[in-house]
């Protein structure tokens, strides 16, 4: 069962230049972008900055508008509701079952807030009974390796890596139906970033969340995410199941996103590569594929034709003309 | 290396004093750092201790004239007589001068008027309630022209040290007033605009920019100009109030409308609207705690502009009006060249008011570095 | 620099010793007491190397790149140590004592030493040209007319790999994507041909396929050009691909020091062994915990009583190591500053 299917999803920002302001042109942040997720999944969205990876999150969270698409959420009762058309008023009631937990630790939390009073505010706007609140404040604190104590506590208290965790205890005060994570662990030192991957794997685990999360670090997707999707400059190029992504890979950008990756490993020297060039504006996006300028394998028609994502093998699927014919490597 | 710099806070921060400290106490903490505004804080706090006791403090009717002792010179207190305590001033005497045979009144050691503690004067209302004639000091006995002229006397014989407690008050409260005003004004204007955006917003920053490109002088003296000769000094007072603060209402509208463009964009703004609380929840629990300490900076930064708008005003002629006493208008006396040469303790009028705008900038400075103890 | 190597006996298949720092400290000062930043920082940069300084934020890591070039951000202050520029020869040089301000460290700043920053655009002025600021820097330490040092910045843009450098040398820098931009930071760090570059995160800011660019092109150019390079980076997958040597930093103090593969392969230090454990590995088996350190690292201000990492490392000796400070790890030697380490012999690094 899909908590959230979005279809055609297309979000462009006018170019406006001049004394009137008159539209110059279009950045195409988000183009034609269709995935879901199914309940107690997590779908990682990837890809470089620039490629409109926040820009989905932030249509299904609805804190843009999208110019044209549906993004289809369905609730615990069975019904569907379409967020993309919604007013801001009819959203409201629908807000506390999509949450979000944020990259930086520093500036999601009111700092004259107490951390009790930041993790009870969904509850409270809501209009859950203090009795209630107090208790589930405690248990939410716990849920996230929080003593009870940090209730009476203020945000410039705790270290980067605590505050993550009262975000993430404020995004699941509601009991969401999905959860939507925009880098949540970027700002962090690695010993930390440790810390909250497992947390977030213990959770994932223990509620079933359903999780959207947006990283551009391929090392964390892998170790949080069910199926990942990559996109470059708008469109979704490649979307797979984690293992299969990281082993096998249908398209030639993810191929080169895996190269770039520095590994750990010292014997594994001259292993980084690099595709050469620019990523490409999403403002005056190349011709056919996006991609095919920075591409080793281009052919002739990648400059012209828009390839659509088909899907390769069972559950994968990949927007690249030469999909079937190439053998890419994967992680070494 | 800013991550040391905020890493030395939040270790500092490790123990639970500071962990459940208020936005209110960090604040405070970081101020107190700051000695130079705590001191312009104590110097404040002083002067409006002074204007709330104005009269009290004013040893005699800051009206009452006698020609006889115009432009009598300070004077000190004695405060020992025959090596003992008895704290008196000397008593006046006609002298004539006898090259420009003008008579002037100068001290006469020989007669002594012992001071006296809450010694009853001229009537007035404390706070504005109480009646009552009691004030600080007080000579037992002597003639009608006797008195304690600490900062010596002006043209007409008034005691500029009465005159300059009283003006004081005027001075500050008009400051005060003002800023009262425009806060008013700029918080609502200035709200408004951040708030709403699109045409509103263009439509109160053009006006900003109107008010502001108007050279302040010249749209003085219009005003002032315009303000009928009949009108009592209380109205003439209330006018240059609202004149000064919808001059300076902009800079503080300006402040106000950053602040919450800033904040619509900060991550805890939008996971409030997230976890669906409504709009005014969001500008009174979130947005207006965190620009509150801006506004308050801003505020006693603006204070002292609004004080010297009135000084200047009053010292051109264009503000209050004698019979009122504030600083601008006992400085008005202090004009003349010639007058000055003769006694120039008149200027003393001067000194309060460079006192008051230091320390207000002082102040202000400490409050605006204390304001964000998170930043 | 080439010939130094050759005469350097010290040197066996690396390049000889062009900056030595020995016992570094900062401080830096607070109201209420000073807090030290960095606590006996000993490096060596060597011609032709690459040393790699890795720690989490707040190890003090850019701390001593600013300390040796002088550039502390106030209330930092250099308290002790010294930062020797030719060590050993007659030039030998203590930068340190040298007044940050002056003429003299200023010539060796962007001359001898060259800085990258991790974001560019902290060292590029917006209201100047891409190639105004580098013709400046080159005319600031040599003697050029205005015609051969924009031909010499021309190549420059070239060299670090811009394309069209001869169009782009009119560009202002915020019309520069972030990587173009690093390149540029990077030809205005090599403006004077320096033969040593710190370079301060370089890459932390770029995506991931731009971050390869630029650290193929910084390894080409150090190769190329013989430059000792500072490397620092929170990164172990950069310290794995870029340095030889590495210096593991942890609250102001080097706590390992050891050649890259070693490192890896037998990291010594129990700080070091958790950090690479904690990375993300992208080979991992989908949903695997990683391994963690617990706790968070100590603010400077509140150093823990002896072995700093103590409160934190699994290996914790109990009576011992909340109580007595291993010995430092010896200047140009391979070790860990550890009590577990300790019986392993500390070896010279060649």
């Amino acid at each position: 069962m899909n908590v959230l299917e979005v279809e055609g999803l297309t979000k462009h920002f006018p170019i406006r230049s001049g004394l009137l302001q008159r539209e110059t042109g279009r950045i195409r942040a988000v183009q034609d972008v269709s995935f879901h997720i199914r309940r107690g999944e997590t779908l990682a969205l990837v890809g470089e900055s620039g490629c409109g990876k926040t820009t989905v999150s932030r249509c299904i969270l609805r804190a843009l508008s999208p110019t044209s698409g549906a993004i289809r959420f369905s609730q615990a009762d069975g019904t569907v509701t379409d967020l993309a058309t919604l007013s801001r008023r009819a959203l409201r009631p629908l807000r506390r079952h999509i949450q979000m937990i944020f990259q930086d630790p520093y500036a999601s939390l009111n700092p004259r807030m107490l951390v009790g009073d930041i993790i009870a505010e969904p509850l409270l706007v809501n209009g859950v009974p203090a009795a209630r609140r107090e208790a589930r404040v405690r248990e939410l604190l716990d849920l996230v390796g929080l003593p009870a104590t940090a209730r009476t506590r203020f945000p410039h208290a705790f270290s980067g890596g605590q505050r993550q965790r009262v975000g993430i205890a404020r995004a699941l005060a509601l009991d969401p139906r999905l959860v939507v994570a925009d880098e949540p662990v970027s700002a962090l030192d690695v010993s930390v970033q440790a810390q909250i991957i497992n947390l977030l794997l213990d959770l994932q685990d223990r509620l079933g969340l359903s999780m959207l999360f947006v990283a551009h670090d391929l090392g964390v997707v892998r170790h949080v995410s069910d199926r990942v999707a990559v996109m470059y400059v708008g469109h979704i190029v490649e979307i797979a199941p984690t293992a299969e992504l990281y082993t096998r890979p249908r398209h030639p950008y993810t191929e080169a996103l895996l190269a770039a990756v520095p590994k750990p490993d010292p014997a594994q020297r001259d292993a980084i590569a690099a595709p050469s060039g620019e990523v490409a504006d999403p403002a005056n996006p190349p011709p056919g594929c996006a991609f095919h300028p920075r591409c080793p394998f281009a052919v002739p028609r990648c400059a012209t034709e828009v390839p659509a994502l088909r899907e390769t093998t069972h559950g994968s699927w990949s927007a690249c003309h030469r999909t079937n014919e190439l053998t890419l490597q994967g992680v070494v | 290396m800013s991550s040391t710099v905020s890493s030395t806070m939040s270790a500092a921060l490790a123990d639970d004093r500071m962990a459940q400290a208020t936005q209110l106490q960090l604040t405070w903490w970081r101020f107190c750092r700051h000695k130079l505004a705590l001191v312009s804080l104590g110097v404040v706090a002083l002067f409006y201790l002074i204007a709330i006791f104005a009269d009290f403090l004013a040893i005699a009717d800051p009206h009452a004239t006698d020609a006889r002792r115009s432009y009598v010179p300070p004077q000190g207190i004695h405060l020992f007589d025959d090596g003992a305590f008895s704290p008196h001033v000397s008593g006046l005497k006609g002298m004539r001068d006898m090259k420009t045979f003008k008579l002037s009144y100068v001290p006469d050691p020989s007669r002594k008027l012992p001071i006296t503690f809450f010694a009853h004067g001229y009537s007035y209302d404390l706070f504005g309630l109480i009646p009552t004639d009691r004030h600080i000091l007080g000579i037992a006995g002597g003639q009608p022209v006797d008195g304690i002229f600490l900062l010596g006397t002006d043209q007409l014989g008034r005691d500029l040290f009465s005159r300059l407690m009283v003006a004081t008050r005027i001075s500050l409260v008009i400051g005060l007033a003002g800023v009262s005003l425009s806060l008013l004004l700029g918080v609502m204007l200035g709200g408004i605009s951040g708030l709403y955006g699109g045409i509103v917003d263009t439509l109160i920053q053009r006006v900003i920019e109107v008010v502001r490109s108007i050279p302040t002088i010249p749209l003085w003296m219009g005003l002032a100009a315009a303000l009928p000769n009949t009108w009592s000094v209380t109205q003439v007072y209330f006018a240059i109030t609202i004149i000064i603060s919808l001059v300076g209402w902009t800079e503080l509208a300006r402040v106000v409308r950053g602040r919450f463009l800033a904040l619509r964009e900060e991550d805890f703004v939008i996971a409030a609207e997230l976890a669906g609380a409504s709009q005014l929840r969001i500008i009174l629990r979130h947005m207006l705690p965190s620009f509150a300490s801006h506004v308050i900076a801003a505020t006693s930064l603006a204070l002292p502009a609004m004080i010297v708008s009135e000084t200047s005003l009053s010292f051109l002629g264009l503000g209050l009006r004698p019979p009122a006493i504030s600083w601008g208008i006992l400085l008005q006396d202090a004009q003349n060249v010639q007058v000055l040469a003769g006694a120039p303790w008149l200027l003393c009028a001067a000194i309060p008011v460079i006192l008051v705008i230091l320390a207000f900038n002082f102040l202000g400075d400490g409050l605006r570095d204390a304001a964000d103890p998170y930043g | 620099m080439v010939e130094q190597v050759m005469t350097n006996p010290g040197a066996i298949e690396s390049g000889g010793h062009m900056l030595s720092v020995r016992d570094l400290a900062v401080e830096f000062g607070q109201d209420r007491g000073s807090v030290r930043a960095l606590d006996g920082i000993s490096l060596d940069l060597r011609a032709g190397r690459v040393l790699g300084v890795v720690g989490e934020s707040g190890c003090g890591k850019s701390v001593t790149a600013r300390a040796i070039l002088g550039i502390l951000d106030r209330p930092g202050r250099l308290v002790g140590g010294r930062v020797l520029l030719d060590p050993g020869t007659s030039a030998e040089q203590n930068l340190a004592a040298l007044d940050p301000n002056g003429a003299a460290l200023r010539a060796v700043r962007g001359g001898r030493i060259g800085l990258i920053f991790q974001e560019p655009m902290t060292a590029l002025s917006v209201h100047y040209t891409v190639g105004n600021q580098i013709i400046e820097a080159i005319r600031a330490h040599k003697t050029l007319s205005k015609a051969a040092a924009r031909a010499a910045t021309v190549e420059l843009l070239r060299e670090v790999g811009i394309p069209r450098p001869e169009l782009r040398i009119d560009a202002y820098p915020f019309q520069l994507s972030g990587g173009l931009r690093q390149r540029v930071g990077i030809a205005m760090a090599l403006a004077c041909a320096p033969d040593i570059l710190i370079a301060d995160e370089p890459t932390t800011a770029l995506d991931v396929t731009t971050q390869a660019q630029i650290l193929a092109l910084l390894r080409r150019l150090q190769r190329d050009k013989g430059i000792a390079l500072m490397l620092i980076t929170h990164d172990m997958g950069v310290i794995a691909q870029m340095a030889d040597d590495v210096a593991v930093m942890y609250l102001g103090r080097i706590v390992e020091f050891a050649p890259v593969r070693r490192l890896f392969a037998a990291p010594r230090h129990p700080y070091t062994r958790a950090l690479l454990r904690s990375v993300p590995d992208i080979r991992a088996v989908p949903r695997a915990r990683l391994a963690t350190i617990g706790g968070t690292v100590p603010h400077p201000g509140a150093r823990p009583t002896g072995c700093a990492f103590h409160p934190r490392c699994q290996e914790m000796i109990a009576g011992r190591c909340e109580t007595t400070a291993p010995s430092p790890v010896p200047a140009g030697l391979e070790g860990a500053s550890c009590f577990h380490a300790e019986s392993v012999v500390q070896e010279a690094v060649v």
